[in-house]
């Protein structure tokens, strides 16, 4: 046992600073980063100059569906990341099926938000009600098409692992598409709190 | 147990569930105003950073890459920080 992390351990970690996945991803992540910022942004600065408003239709927002969808994408972060690590102790057979948990959790996301948005909009509520469910429609949707290119990114990665395209020498579409889906996760950690809770 | 610890995704994981109970707690009883907002600022910082370093495993990665994501969640908290605060004047 003892000797198996000793060997493990090297091919895990390269010796030197290493950025997972390709640089092109990381690019791609810094500017969705910062199209998010400038509505976080634009939320709160809003928010300041409405706070009455904002305050009273927060309240109207489903705070449990909210951080039931914050479990789903933390937990299907988790599985992709069970996946990379598989991949980097060349566990080629335990990879697919974490991509598919991953991808099932993000499914989950979907259904729960879809249920959210079929109760907003069935009570007649849409963008142009008023400036919070503006925000809260834009903010909440287009995050939403970000968890289903996730999904998509997933599905490709879940193909190619089955077909044994990932190992302990070749992670690095692996790790790109893990990247994704990981900023999806940390978006909502910030969406959901911003627009969902605080007041 | 003991084993599933030694992970540190496993441990981010944990920590993720925890503090995601504690956001939806603060929601359920009302919490509003200053602390309650610099409470879940902290609790998604500390969130953000796990996710960043031991999810996206950045932690071994160059400094630079580290900067930026890590400087993107505290500019992000900092304008909802200074947002709020603007409000409560």
């Amino acid at each position: 046992m003892h000797a198996m992390t000793t060997v493990a351990l090297p091919a895990t970690n390269h010796g030197s600073k290493r950025l997972p996945g390709d640089l092109a991803i990381w690019f791609f992540i810094l500017a969705e980063l910062l199209a998010f910022a400038v509505f976080f942004a634009a939320y709160a600065f809003t928010r300041a100059k409405n706070v009455e408003m904002f305050n009273l239709y927060q309240q109207t927002l489903d705070r449990d569906l909210g951080a039931l969808n914050t479990v789903l994408l933390i937990t299907g972060s988790w599985f992709i990341v069970r996946a990379v690590q598989a991949a980097h102790r060349n566990d080629i057979k335990a990879i697919p099926p974490n991509i598919l948990l991953g991808w099932l959790c993000g499914g989950g996301f979907l259904v729960v938000k879809v249920i959210e948005y079929a109760d907003k909009f069935g009570a007649g509520i849409s963008m142009s009600t008023n400036t919070f469910y503006m925000f809260y429609i834009s903010l909440t949707f287009f995050h939403f098409m970000h968890v289903i290119l996730g999904m998509v990114i997933l599905t490709v990665l879940w193909f190619q692992a089955r077909n044994g395209a990932y190992g302990a020498h070749n992670a690095h579409g692996l790790e790109s598409g893990a990247a994704y889906w990981h900023m999806v996760d940390l978006l909502w950690i910030v969406l959901f709190p911003l627009v969902y809770v605080m007041r | 147990m003991i084993d599933f610890l030694k992970n540190s995704a496993h441990r981010a994981w944990l920590v993720l569930m925890v503090a995601t109970g504690i956001t939806w707690y603060l929601g359920e009883v009302g919490a509003a105003g200053t602390a309650s907002i610099v409470a879940m600022l902290v609790i998604a910082f500390v969130k953000g950073r796990l996710v960043i370093l031991d999810f996206m495993e950045l932690r071994e990665a160059p400094m630079m890459w580290r900067v930026l994501l890590e400087g993107w969640l505290i500019v992000v908290a900092s304008l909802i920080l200074l947002a709020y605060w603007i409000s409560l004047k």
